[in-house]
Order: C-alpha cells, then sequence, then structure tokens
C-alpha cells in the first residue's frame, strides 16, 4: 500500500459549498482510482482548502482478456467498426471458429502513473454548483481561483499539470508545496504526507479538521459565556457556517447596548445572525442576554480589543437602523396601512396586494367556520396580514414580514389569535418551518396559499419543469401539510370555487393539489401508486379521506392475502381485457343457472355477501371494507384454480366472464388496482 | 476619533499612490450621473476585449432610494465609491488588496480581515462575477469581483474589480458613528459641511419633486438616442445614454412610480441598451 495525499489549495470557498466540496472529492478519487482500491479514506476542507488522504494500492497487476468480435464472414465495416470501439489494431485479433477474437492485455499500471494520468480530468470536471475563470486565457474553471495544488505518494510529488493544448491552465502543477494562515504564517513551505501536513499547519495557525474547528468554536463560545453567567443558544447551522469561515478560530464576546435590548428578538436574530453570523446568548433565566458570540480569523496583538470594537460597532450601526424603523413603525396603527396596499403590485394581472387582501377576507371569512375559527377573526386577520410589507422595517428586512406584522397588530392590541394569524399565514414556508395549528391562523394560511394558486393559474403562470417563479409548488405543499397536519375535513373543490376558480381553472388546481401530494407520498417512501389507484376509483376532494382510505389500501396490500387478491385482481383484469376486446364488455347479471362448478358458485356468494362494501366506504369505514374485500381471495384463487372461464358453450363463458367483471367492479369501487405497482 | 488616522481625502490620495504604483491609470470620475462605479465606462466597456487595462478612479454614485435628508447617520443618496479595475486579474490580487487597507491604517493581524461569499450580480447591466464581501471586524469595507460576463458577453479575460464604500471605510478608520462628522480635509472641514445640504436637497427632489412624466420622456429620449448612435457605432457616445436611462430609472424609482412588473421592464430596457454598446465596443476594438 502507499499513501496518498492530495490537497486543492485556493482563495477562499464559500462556506456552504466546502463540505460537499470535499464529499465530491472523495466521490471522485474512488471513481477515478477505483483500481487502486483505496481505504482509510479521510477528508478535509476549510476555507482555503479541500484535502484528502487514503492509502492506496501500488499498482494495478497486469490483466489480460479476450473479446468476441464479428464474425469472419461480416462486412469490413463491422471489424472496423469493432477495432476502433477497443481502441485495438488487426495484429491483436485471431480467429477461432467462425469469429474474430480479440486478445486484450493490459500492463501493469503504478499508482503514480494512474493517478498522474486521471487527476487532470478529475479536477476539469470537479462539480463546484457555480465555478468561475479568471486570470488569463485559460478555460479550466474552479469555485474561486486554484492557486496550488499539492499530489503526493509516499511523499513523493504525483507530477502532472493542467495545460491542455493551447491552454497553459493558469501553469498550475502539481507539487508539494501549501500554505498556512494568510496573515499568521504567509508564504510557502513543503509537506510530504499527511500528518506533516496536519502537525506544520497547525504550527502555522490552521486547523484543517473541520470538525476540530467547530469543537474549538463551540467550547471557547461556551467557556467565555459561562464566566459571564451565560449560555449560548445552540445554532449548529451557524457554527457549521462560522467554522467555514476561519482557519483559526478565535472566539470572543461582545457587548450589546442596553437601549437595543427592547428590540424584537426576532429583529435581532436577523442583524446578528444573518448579517454578522453572530452567536447570541441567553441569561441563567433564558432571557437574551445583552452579549454576543462571534469568531474572528486572527490571534490580535492587542488581545482582540480593536476587533472587539469594530464588531461591538457594526452591530450598534445595524440595531441602531432596525430601532429607527421598530420605532418610527409602532407610531402606525396596521389597519392604517392597509389601503396603502392599494399602491402596491401583487402581480400585474392579479392586480395589487389591496385587491388581494380583499379576497383574502372574503376566503378566510368562508374557510373559517370549516375550521373551527371565528369568521371575524379570520377576516379581521386576513385584512391586517400584508399590513407589515409597507412597514419600514419589512421594507429594510423582507424576511422580517409576518414576525413585524404580528408584534404591531399585538402593539394595537389586536386580539392574539389575529395577531398570531398575521404572522402565522405565510407558514408553512419549508420543510422546516411547521404548519399552522391554530384555527384563526389555519384559515388565513389557506387562504393565502388557494388565492395564490387560483390566482396564478387563472392566468396562465403554472409551474414548468424548470421553473417555478410564484413558488406554487410550496404553496401547494403547504396547503397539502395545513390539511394532513390538522386532519381537517374539507372539500377542496368547493375552496377553489370559493376562491374564485372558474372550473377549468379549480380543476387544474385540484390536479396540481393532488400531483404534489403525489409527489410527496413518493418523498415520504409511502405508497404514492396507492393514492393514484385510489384517487382514481374515487375523485375525491377531501384529502384527509383520500389519504385515510390510501392508508388503508397500503395495509391490506402489506398483507399476503392483499397481495394475492392484487394477483388475482390481476388475472380477471386481463382476461377482460382480452375477451372484452372479442365481443365484450361482459356486463349484466351472472345466472344462477348457469353456475355449475362449486368454485362458480362460490365465488357467486362471496361476491353477494361483499356487496356492502359500497356502504362500508360510503361511511368511510375503509378497514372495514377492506378486510370484507379480501374475502374475495380464497374463492377467487379457487375458481382460477378449477373453472376455465373461456369454456366452449358461449352462455357458460359469458356468465363467467360477467363473474369476473362484477368482481372487477367490486374492487375498482375501492381503487384501480391496474395502477398499483410491485 | 484616532488622531493619526487618514482624512477622508487623504484616504483617497493614498489608494491613488497605492493603485497607481500597481500600474493602474488614475482617472477623474465619469461626467454622467450614475448609480455605481461599475457603470464608468473604464470599467464596463474596458473589461471587455482581449487588451490589458488597469484603472483606479473615484466615482460619486448615486442611489436616489437611499436619501434620508441628511437625518441617517449611515446614508446617504451621494456617495463615493473608490473602484479598481484589472484585467487580466492577476494572480495576487487578494494581496494586493490587503495591501491597499494596511495603506489607509488597518493592519491585518490587528483587524480580522475575512473573504465572504457574494455572487456580484447587476441586471441593468447583463453583468455577473464570483467573489467577495470583504469583512474588516464584521463589517464589510468592500466588494471584490471576478467579471464573468459583460453586457451579457463573456469576457475574454476576467478583470479584478474593487470597490470600496469610502465614507464607510473612513467613517471605521476615523471611529465616527455619523456619516457627516467625518474629518474631510484634517483642517476642520467635515464631511457635513461639505454635503448635509446637498443630502436634504436632493432628498427632497429625489423624493418629492422629480417630475416623473418629464423624467419618463428623458428615459424615451436617452433610449432613442443610445440606439441611434449605436446605428452609427458610436459605442462611448451610445453607453453614455445608457447609463442616463439607468439613473433615470433609479429616480423613478424613488418617486416610487414603478410598478414590480414595469420595473422588469424598465431593467430589461436599460439591459438591451448596455448589450448593444458592449457589442459595439467590442466591434470597434478589433
Amino acid at each position: 500500500m502507499a499513501d496518498l495525499f492530495i490537497e486543492l489549495f485556493s482563495e477562499e470557498i464559500p462556506a456552504r459549498m466546502q463540505r460537499s466540496a470535499a464529499a465530491e472529492l472523495e466521490r471522485a478519487v474512488m471513481a477515478a482510482f477505483g483500481a487502486l482500491l483505496p481505504a482509510g479514506v479521510e477528508t478535509f476542507f476549510g476555507p482555503r482548502r479541500i484535502a484528502l488522504s487514503a492509502q492506496v494500492a501500488a499498482e494495478v497487476a497486469a490483466s489480460s482478456s479476450t473479446e468476441r468480435g464479428p464474425r469472419t464472414s461480416a462486412p469490413e465495416q463491422a471489424l472496423t467498426g469493432f477495432l476502433r470501439k477497443h481502441n485495438a489494431s488487426r495484429e491483436q485479433l485471431r480467429q477461432e471458429g467462425d469469429y474474430w477474437v480479440l486478445e486484450k492485455s493490459a500492463a501493469a499500471v503504478s499508482a503514480a502513473a494512474l493517478i498522474a494520468g486521471a487527476m487532470p480530468g478529475l479536477l476539469r470536471r470537479f462539480p463546484w454548483p457555480k465555478s468561475m475563470r479568471w486570470g488569463g486565457s485559460s478555460s479550466f474553471v474552479w469555485v474561486r481561483p486554484l492557486r496550488r495544488i499539492v499530489c503526493l505518494l509516499d511523499g513523493a510529488v504525483v507530477p502532472f499539470d493542467l495545460r491542455d493544448g493551447a491552454d497553459d491552465g493558469h501553469g498550475l502543477a502539481s507539487g508539494n508545496l501549501t500554505e498556512g494562515h494568510r496573515f499568521h504564517a504567509p508564504g510557502a513551505f513543503a509537506v510530504s504526507g499527511v500528518t506533516e501536513w496536519r502537525e506544520r499547519l497547525t504550527a502555522r495557525r490552521v486547523l484543517v479538521d473541520a470538525e476540530h474547528r467547530k469543537q474549538v468554536i463551540a467550547e471557547r463560545i461556551a467557556g467565555l459565556a459561562t464566566e459571564k453567567g451565560l449560555t449560548v443558544m445552540d445554532d449548529p447551522g451557524l457554527l457549521e457556517e462560522v467554522a467555514g469561515l476561519v482557519e483559526w478560530p478565535v472566539p470572543h464576546l461582545g457587548r450589546i447596548a442596553d437601549e437595543h435590548m427592547d428590540l424584537p428578538p426576532e429583529v435581532m436574530q436577523v442583524s446578528m445572525r444573518v448579517n454578522q453570523r453572530y452567536f447570541a446568548l441567553r441569561t441563567a433565566d433564558g432571557a437574551a442576554a445583552p452579549w454576543f458570540a462571534f469568531v474572528a480569523n486572527v490571534q490580535a496583538d492587542d488581545g482582540g480589543a480593536a476587533i472587539i470594537a469594530g464588531n461591538e460597532r457594526v452591530l450598534r450601526a445595524r440595531f441602531a437602523d432596525a430601532r429607527h424603523f421598530w420605532d418610527l413603525d409602532r407610531k402606525t396603527r396596521l389597519d392604517s396601512r392597509v389601503p396603502a396596499l392599494d399602491a402596491v403590485t401583487f402581480q400585474a394581472k392579479l392586480g395589487s396586494q389591496g385587491d388581494r387582501v380583499r379576497r383574502l377576507v372574503r376566503l378566510a371569512e368562508t374557510i373559517a367556520p370549516l375550521v373551527g375559527a371565528e369568521p371575524a377573526d379570520a377576516a379581521r386577520a386576513a385584512w391586517l396580514a400584508k399590513a407589515d410589507l409597507v412597514s419600514g422595517m419589512v421594507g429594510e428586512f423582507p424576511e422580517l414580514q409576518g414576525v413585524m406584522g404580528r408584534y404591531y397588530a399585538l402593539h394595537d392590541r389586536e386580539p392574539a389569535a389575529v395577531a398570531d394569524a398575521v404572522r402565522d399565514h405565510y407558514a408553512p414556508r419549508g420543510p422546516a418551518e411547521a404548519a399552522p395549528a391554530s384555527p384563526v391562523s389555519i384559515a388565513v394560511a389557506l387562504a393565502d396559499k388557494l388565492d395564490q394558486l387560483t390566482g396564478f393559474f387563472a392566468i396562465g403562470e403554472k409551474p414548468t419543469g424548470s421553473g417555478d417563479p410564484y413558488a406554487l409548488r410550496r404553496a401547494a405543499l403547504g396547503v397539502i401539510r395545513i390539511i394532513r397536519e390538522n386532519g381537517l375535513r374539507l372539500h377542496l373543490r368547493h375552496l377553489l370555487s370559493a376562491a374564485g376558480a372558474d372550473e377549468a381553472t379549480g380543476q387544474a388546481v385540484f390536479a396540481f393539489i393532488i400531483e404534489r401530494l403525489i409527489v410527496q407520498l413518493r418523498a415520504e417512501g409511502a405508497r404514492h401508486d396507492v393514492l393514484s389507484a385510489v384517487f382514481q376509483a374515487a375523485d375525491d376532494d377531501d384529502l384527509s379521506r383520500l389519504l385515510v382510505r390510501t392508508d388503508a389500501v397500503s395495509t391490506l396490500l402489506q398483507t399476503t392475502d392483499g397481495a394475492d387478491l392484487l394477483a388475482a385482481y390481476r388475472r380477471a383484469a386481463n382476461i377482460l381485457r382480452i375477451e372484452d376486446r372479442k365481443d365484450g364488455p361482459h356486463t349484466g347479471p351472472v345466472d344462477a343457472a348457469l353456475l355449475h362448478e362449486v368454485p362458480e358458485s362460490g365465488l357467486a356468494a362471496a361476491l353477494e355477501s361483499v356487496g356492502h362494501v359500497t356502504a362500508l366506504l360510503a361511511q368511510e369505514d375503509f378497514a372495514g371494507a377492506m378486510a370484507l374485500t379480501s374475502r374475495l381471495r380464497v374463492p377467487l384463487d379457487l375458481f382460477f384454480e378449477k373453472v376455465t372461464v373461456n369454456a366452449t358453450d358461449p352462455e357458460l363463458r359469458r356468465n363467467r366472464l360477467r363473474l369476473l367483471n362484477q368482481v372487477r367492479s367490486v374492487m375498482d369501487q375501492i381503487a384501480d388496482f391496474s395502477r398499483i405497482e410491485g | 476619533m484616532n488622531p493619526d488616522a487618514p482624512s477622508f481625502q487623504e484616504l483617497i490620495l493614498r489608494l491613488h499612490a497605492f493603485w497607481a504604483r500597481q500600474g493602474c491609470v488614475i482617472l477623474q470620475p465619469y461626467d454622467v450621473e450614475m448609480g455605481a462605479g461599475t457603470f464608468h465606462p473604464a470599467t464596463t466597456l474596458r473589461a471587455l476585449g482581449p487588451k490589458p487595462w488597469r484603472a483606479a478612479y473615484v466615482q460619486p454614485s448615486r442611489r436616489p432610494t437611499d436619501g434620508r435628508y441628511g437625518e441617517n447617520p449611515n446614508r446617504l443618496q451621494h456617495y463615493y465609491q473608490y473602484q479598481v479595475i484589472m484585467k487580466p486579474s492577476p494572480e495576487d490580487a487578494q494581496a494586493l488588496l490587503l495591501a491597499s487597507y494596511r495603506e489607509v491604517g488597518l493592519d491585518p493581524l490587528r483587524h480580522d480581515f475575512r473573504f465572504v461569499e457574494d455572487d456580484w450580480e447587476s441586471p441593468t447591466l447583463g453583468a455577473w462575477g464570483l467573489g467577495w464581501e470583504v469583512w474588516c471586524d464584521g463589517m464589510e469595507v468592500g466588494q471584490f469581483t471576478y467579471f464573468q460576463q459583460v453586457g451579457g458577453i463573456p469576457v475574454t479575460f476576467p478583470s479584478f474589480e474593487m470597490t470600496y464604500g469610502l465614507e464607510r471605510l473612513a467613517m471605521y478608520v476615523q471611529d465616527r458613528e455619523n456619516v457627516y462628522d467625518l474629518d474631510f480635509n484634517g483642517a476642520g472641514v467635515s464631511y457635513g459641511d461639505v454635503f448635509l445640504r446637498a443630502e436634504r436637497e436632493y432628498s427632497a427632489y429625489n423624493f418629492e419633486f422629480a417630475d416623473t412624466a418629464m423624467l419618463s420622456r428623458h428615459f424615451a429620449d436617452a433610449e432613442q438616442e443610445c440606439a441611434a448612435l449605436l446605428d452609427r457605432k458610436l459605442a462611448l457616445p451610445a453607453y453614455d445614454q445608457c447609463i442616463k436611462a439607468s439613473h433615470l430609472f433609479n429616480l423613478l424609482d424613488a418617486r416610487g412610480v414603478i410598478s414590480v412588473t414595469e420595473r422588469a421592464s424598465y431593467i430589461g430596457r436599460v439591459r438591451t441598451l448596455a448589450k448593444g454598446c458592449c457589442e459595439a465596443w467590442v466591434a470597434g476594438e478589433g
């Protein structure tokens, strides 16, 4: 075995891309050097480098194989094509029977040769989310300029460069030089392998291991906080990002001026976390502390005094901006802002935000009684829902829409349920956000999304394969989640028509929601094919009922009875498909007098006993309906085993086909089983 | 106030001296109103074509919507950008940039300099590039971009573009929390002495009194003139009209008379002009 070490040293890599880049490097190495059986792979990533170490075989052993070619009698082109495909010449061929046979032999390849040959291509094809050109005319791209390539095998440089014809590849070639901390240890130095690399970089104030950096940050911030009797708000996403912004983490605490401590926590959060990547701290009793934690990348000679003063100053300016809007906004009542929405375009063809609010009021009022909300509260919340869009704070920090509306509503002494709905009517905005659960919020949130879907579908702005500029998929998924997570019983078609959809638009939106539901079930690993089958049988616009029914069918199919019944159904459906083409359809009553054989009358009797499945479905006793239907399984199997459907007597044949047709009809009430996979 | 800190004008002079040493031609501000230093033809047009180019200049940047009648300590409708362009981008662009901060008194072993992801895009110029916000102690003190496309045209050689917000940088090195308190010349003149009245009057003009019907007409005129000049292959005069159209759009925007959809259409119209000018420029460079 030999020790392979690769480091790709560049200008600063965006923090969010580093981890996946290291994973891509590992994937690419495993694919390109698979023949060297890489083992013990370890990857590293940070602001200026991604790296990988592994043990690899010293060589790929020599091998030989044979490949059968075209017949000797085949036209010349066939042989030429075969040789081209295998990059071989005529001399390597011998005749074996009527065929040409190619003797392929591969000489042993050293690991160094294989790696040197594969690396340029691997780097050229590296899948950065977004890459760029720089400097001269080279077409070699990287996430930001790539400055050095270290590639070592047992300490020796594996030689290759990035030249490609006339392209100079930025003059980049593999070597053994890397760089330490940009300010603490400028200049290049040589390394011979991963262990030395790690040690010498640590001495040059670079911690190469992201997990190590995260640990250092978390521990030191916690330590600093403890000294002040504070705790750090847990924030794994921020920790991950910050660890990607520093090579040598030096945490500090900064002070928040007391006069800003009454700002809403979400406002402080936007400034601190989103804009500045600061950690929030809490006092012992859980309240927001007048301190923040941040991480510098340099061990300053004044102990960080200038850095702390600078960061405090930045936050002070940001909070002063926010405070200006917070104080100003509360001087105006939220409901007096509503008329200003008439001047804000929602979408050219769909009118202003004011128009939209008037639609939302009507729709939320209609939905309210169906979800247990007071219609007047839902109407009031809908009326106020968009008013914060014309507030100063939301103009400055658009991500605070809804959140600020709630604060301003509470300030105006609106009922709490109304204020909550102003905030929560946007939810859920993504998988991480909870769907609203209180009735008024549910009413307005549904109104918001149904109006959005109806409006955009009506003007022909449906999402396409590549684009969904108005986030309609998210809106549809929001409707689905609100209904599912609250177990709501709603008739979507009715609501869509209340949202102003004409029949065609309502149908299109409804089909779109069902399509998203199927996609969602698939993503959850559930039986989306069962949902399709159930939906085909019962064109139901009550999603909750559809899902209960789907669950019941899925449960049945998981049993042996269910699987066998499905098989028998398919057999019946196949026979009918073929026979119906000859002289079908075979509808009509079964003639009891023609049921000569025991399994025939058995099946007929079973069908009779299953007759009230229709009633059970109507009562929404889906489990009961499934249990009942599964009783068909034994008689049906027996029928297929003992009875010849295509009897020579045409009367008998017709009667038996009718029997099967009834089986299919009964089962088709539950689901279109022909759509079920597996 | 840091007594050793450079005055506002001294800061500019130090940057001029530094970038002149790097082989940049030191240009004066372009005499057409614009929203950002990138619009200067020395950047937009010169970023295209194969000829090497290095320039540095101060450009007054007008952002009508950012006016605050002189009442906000951090916001101005007229401020200065210091702009550097080097084509092709040099190997040591990052190091040069950091050295320039040292020139104005910011030591990277005492302050925390960072390159934080920031993809730059100008929809009106049909331009984009990748780079960073440059942070000093948590504050953005500049934008660093490797141009990839300008006027819808992929660049022949990527340029390094650096934009410093001069007022913000000066506030930091002078340790001032109000822009109007900046020491302008080291001899008793403050930034407020020079600009406070202008901020008040222009804010009133931008938000209240600009004649929107006239601005719309001027926009159409500039658009028409630009197209006519492009027919004559006069890239530079045509481009002046493009910059004017862009600024007129910004004024209309500040008056709040442009709806969301109209906005997209205005941006598209300016982009069409910019694209035409860039194509004409490249064609004329042979």
